[in-house]
């Protein structure tokens, strides 16, 4: 990653439509050759962040500057730089994979003589060389998706925008997805994603921001992130029987934040190296028959439910249900 | 150069994946023929084929035009493969008028259909053919941008298809193709005169039946301004619309 070399720059970014405030003057910037991710439950602002970035929304307010040139007021001169993967797969139902391939090229201008071996060296790097001639709307949802990410890189883009990579595909797919996304930036594709996979992002991306109701809460490498949780140390109890929150537990164990996950299992949080023993003796006494306790490694998503009060799972669940 | 290989590839993808399906061949080629052969029942002579065939031409290229940009642009649009245009570096001008070429050509084809199947029924010396020509491109262009208008204009392809009878068919009825505007009731009259299809299928009459009743000069004009209006106030739309 060069962080000389600033891809894109964005400045005081406002979308309004009418009395909402979609994006509310962010200010980001992305460099040369990283993967940076956009993290943010439904309706945070992501998606409209791409569309002003891309060129399909109009900003209310602020600056978009591409390699150090501002074209807030005119994104098409933008658009050879930018390669675009929406979050659903929008290639040709009745054009087959090397079809698409060249007629994505040739909207990029690309003469038949450069896009032809290009769709083909794609192909072949995507492991779709054998259904390149099937019509796309026999691809797999997978194979849709590995396809669309071609379709974006075919004209060599400075940047590539990825919505939501990986999500309605199934698990080996998704693999494959990230596997190519890495491959990619490895060689020397600047990304930019959004995605609500915090572990994706996690493993994926060199810095992150979490936005929020359409403002940027934080921005950081993960390990800076990380910061704000490296301190706590958690225990996560799993008892026989559902349980209740105990109401004396924080008053007995000082500086402890007891959080119940679900029926029968709590989390015990704490600044504080904490007390295994006394703690198992504590619900033991209150008929808590504990059955196991875990010592839980704080992880990106503590950093994001505690700056964002949205719970990670609720944020995949809506995500996923949305997409059905 | 790379706006053309753009512009070129779109025209081409739409006649492959659209006009050039086997379904909007033969309707192309039924659909006319059905209404001449109606007539020609219905007169019970070749007689009235000529008086019918200016009005079977501009139908012709009227719905053939207006229903495939329904699919080209809204179901497009539907299932977001617009949104791939609309990423690319072509500018919309350019990139409206590669959509909406394809749909040109279709009416253009759909109008010498009928054309085609007079000269075997009825002997048609005297047709001007320079405007005859000249008028089914007119009438191409006009048609096709009025259908760029209602695609723009709806987000469904049935609302699209709604949308166009909404105008079609009172075209059908207030443009002289089948009745002569002269005699409508004298209210409806003016409702003519606001529809640009009055002034192409004014045109075919003059060429083919020497029955015109306004001036060509005016009409032509007058049909590029309705072309250039349209096309204007969809891109608007466009712009307003979908790119929000």
């Amino acid at each position: 990653m060069n962080t000389d070399n600033i891809i894109v720059q964005v400045s005081h970014l406002t979308k309004n439509f009418n009395n909402f405030t979609a994006v509310d003057g962010i200010d980001f910037a992305v460099h040369e050759g990283e993967i940076f991710g956009f993290l943010g439950p439904n309706g945070a602002g992501k998606t409209t962040t791409i569309n002003m970035l891309t060129g399909l929304a109009r900003p209310t307010s602020g600056q978009i500057a591409y390699l150090g040139a501002d074209y807030t007021k005119d994104i098409k001169r933008a658009q050879p730089l930018l390669g675009i993967v929406p979050d659903e797969s929008n290639l040709y139902e009745e054009l087959d994979g090397f079809e698409n391939l060249g007629f994505c090229a040739a909207l990029y201008g690309m003469p038949k003589s450069e896009r032809e071996p290009r769709a083909r060296q794609l192909l072949e790097q995507f492991s779709l060389t054998d259904a390149g001639k099937r019509p796309f709307k026999f691809y797999s949802k997978g194979m849709k998706r590995k396809l669309t990410v071609a379709a974006g890189i075919i004209h060599q883009p400075k940047i590539l925008f990825l919505d939501e990579p990986t999500t309605g595909i199934d698990v080996a797919s998704a693999r494959q997805i990230r596997a190519l996304i890495r491959q990619l930036n490895e060689s020397g594709t600047t990304i930019f994603m959004t995605t609500h996979y915090i572990e994706e992002a996690e493993r994926l991306c060199h810095r992150i921001a979490f936005i929020v109701n359409g403002k940027i809460i934080r921005i950081g490498s993960v390990p800076e992130l990380m910061q704000h949780v490296q301190q706590d140390h958690i225990l996560q109890f799993t008892f026989a029987d559902a349980v209740q929150l105990p109401p004396d537990v924080e008053s007995q164990f000082p500086g402890c934040a007891v959080s119940r996950l679900n029926e029968n299992m709590l989390r015990v949080q704490s600044p504080q190296p904490l007390p295994l023993m006394p703690l198992m003796q504590f619900f033991e006494g209150r008929s808590m028959n504990v059955l196991e306790a875990r010592i839980i490694k704080p992880s990106l998503e503590e950093v994001f439910v505690r700056l964002t009060g949205v719970e990670a799972g609720e944020m995949k669940k809506d995500k996923e249900g949305q997409k059905k | 150069m790379k706006t053309g290989i753009a512009f070129w590839n779109i025209l081409r993808k739409d006649m492959r994946n659209y006009y050039l399906k086997p379904p909007n061949i033969s309707w192309g080629i039924i659909f006319p023929f059905a209404w001449m052969l109606m007539f020609f029942i219905k007169s019970g002579t070749a007689m009235g084929v000529r008086d019918i065939l200016p009005g079977v031409m501009a139908m012709s290229i009227l719905f053939g035009t207006t229903s495939m940009l329904a699919v080209t642009i809204t179901f497009e649009r539907r299932n977001r493969s617009f949104d791939r245009l609309l990423l690319a570096p072509i500018s919309l001008t350019h990139l409206m008028l590669a959509k909406t070429l394809g749909a040109i050509l279709f009416g253009i084809v759909n109008a010498f259909v009928p054309m085609l199947v007079s000269l075997f029924i009825i002997d048609l010396a005297g047709v001007n053919w320079l405007t005859v020509l000249g008028a089914v491109i007119l009438i191409a262009v006009t048609s096709t941008f009025l259908g760029l208008f209602i695609a723009v204009s709806v987000s469904e392809v049935f609302e699209a298809q709604t949308f166009s009878n909404f105008f079609r068919f009172p075209m059908v009825f207030l443009c002289g193709l089948f009745i002569p505007i002269s005699q409508l009731p004298i209210f409806l009259c003016p409702l003519s005169y606001i529809f640009p299809l009055t002034y192409g299928v004014d045109i075919l009459k003059a060429a083919i039946n020497q029955q015109g009743f306004m001036i060509a000069s005016i009409s032509f004009p007058l049909l590029l301004v309705f072309s250039v209006a349209l096309f204007m106030i969809s891109k608007h739309n466009i712009q307003r619309r979908w790119i929000y």
